[in-house]
């Protein structure tokens, strides 16, 4: 039965390197265990990597390309999670599908993953060229990922524009690798800074977590072990908001205790 | 300004770098958005004190047409510092005519 309600979701940034596959992976997973049918859908095929982050990597047979040119049955070029079966990956198709893929395509595509899931997850390539406008062809709404450094907010400033100009929304704003001390120390960009000079709403906050690497070198995403570290809870949140709960953002200057933290807070009062 | 940013002052050390961060982005934001390359839009800037300076005398030196950018609506501000209007010219007195004077 066709699930109407189905959101299409892209996940994007503009700058490669930001996290978006890393969320992708988190967000399916979390979404799944939370009961919600959902297919990620690799769009980043020039270099796709959301099947390594999954543990997914020695199970892809197919991809969207034999499914558009109807040498197998969608069902055959999904590949499902073992521990999640809520969960199922479909690569969009490998580099010399760069050439043919078109805007059309990957609609066509997403529409027949809408006919058996609750979200359908896209992970766009990184740039704004060709790769990411075919991915963006196939969303309805949009989570931007970005970092608070100079080169990642300018190009997802870019994202959001082109995210306007096709009518995709509502856009929310992901905030990965925040360094709370760092941002004490006024070293680095504020979070109301980001979200000041990108005008969107804040969707989740991940902290700089070294749990992130850990878990990509086993396939396992944090979201699918527990939430024992911090970006894993992070992720989680960011699930749970998307499925409408209300649950509060975490303050990067109380994420430190102690006299250090409490002299931290002291210096970032304007005085004037 | 914040506690930080005294005692940095103080001790003689380099500002706190978000800051710079946060204005070097609203800066390149504004141009990207508007898509004006720098060039352009200094040709607009002169265009425009060109205009402005036929009817008043601005300050030139403390004169400036930016690109601020604020909730992603980009606005051209023009901050133009007036020295006095230029006064206008003499509108030109009618010569006397015979008909004038016949009229009158």
């Amino acid at each position: 039965m066709a699930a109407t309600s189905t959101r299409y979701i892209l996940i994007c940034s503009g700058k490669g390197g930001v996290g978006k596959t890393t969320l992708t992976a988190n967000l399916g997973i979390a979404l799944a265990k939370q009961g919600a049918r959902t297919a990620v859908l690799d769009a980043d095929f020039g270099l796709r990597n959301l099947d390594l982050l999954l543990g997914l990597e020695n199970r892809i047979v197919y991809t969207a390309q034999e499914v558009l040119a109807e040498t197998c049955r969608l069902e055959q070029a999904l590949v499902k999670h073992k521990q999640e079966p809520n969960l199922a990956l479909l690569p969009a198709g490998n580099p010399r599908m760069l050439e043919w893929l078109q805007p059309d395509d990957m609609r066509m595509i997403a529409a027949m993953l809408g006919e058996q899931f609750d979200y359908v997850l896209i992970d766009a390539p990184a740039g704004i060229e060709g790769g990411f406008k075919n991915a963006m062809a196939a969303a309805r709404e949009a989570i931007v990922v970005t970092t608070p450094e100079v080169s990642a907010v300018r190009d997802a400033d870019r994202v959001i524009g082109l995210l306007n100009s096709e009518g995709v929304k509502p856009i929310q704003l992901v905030l990965n690798r925040v360094r709370p001390k760092m941002m004490a120390n006024q070293e680095m960009l504020a979070v109301s800074d980001v979200t000041d000079i990108l005008a969107l709403p804040l969707l989740g906050l991940v902290l700089e977590d070294e749990q992130v690497i850990v878990s990509t070198n086993r396939g396992e995403p944090l979201t699918l072990t527990g939430n024992s570290s911090p970006a894993g809870r992070a992720y989680t949140n960011v699930a749970r908001r998307l499925q409408g709960e209300e649950v509060p953002l975490i303050d990067p200057s109380k994420e430190r205790q102690g006299l250090r933290a409490t002299i931290g807070r002291l210096m970032q009062t304007r005085i004037f | 300004m914040t506690l930080l940013d005294v005692i940095n002052k103080l001790l003689g050390r380099q500002p706190a770098s978000a800051n710079t961060a946060k204005q070097r982005l609203q800066l390149v934001l504004a141009h990207d958005r508007s898509d004006l390359n720098p060039e352009l839009l200094q040709q607009m800037r002169r265009e425009i004190l060109e205009v402005v300076s036929r009817y008043v005398e601005i300050d030139f030196e403390e004169g400036d047409v930016t690109l601020e950018t604020e909730d992603r609506v980009t606005a051209l501000v023009a901050n133009l510092p007036i020295r006095r209007a230029k006064l206008p010219a003499p509108a030109p007195i009618p010569e006397p005519t015979l008909e004038n004077e016949l009229s009158s």
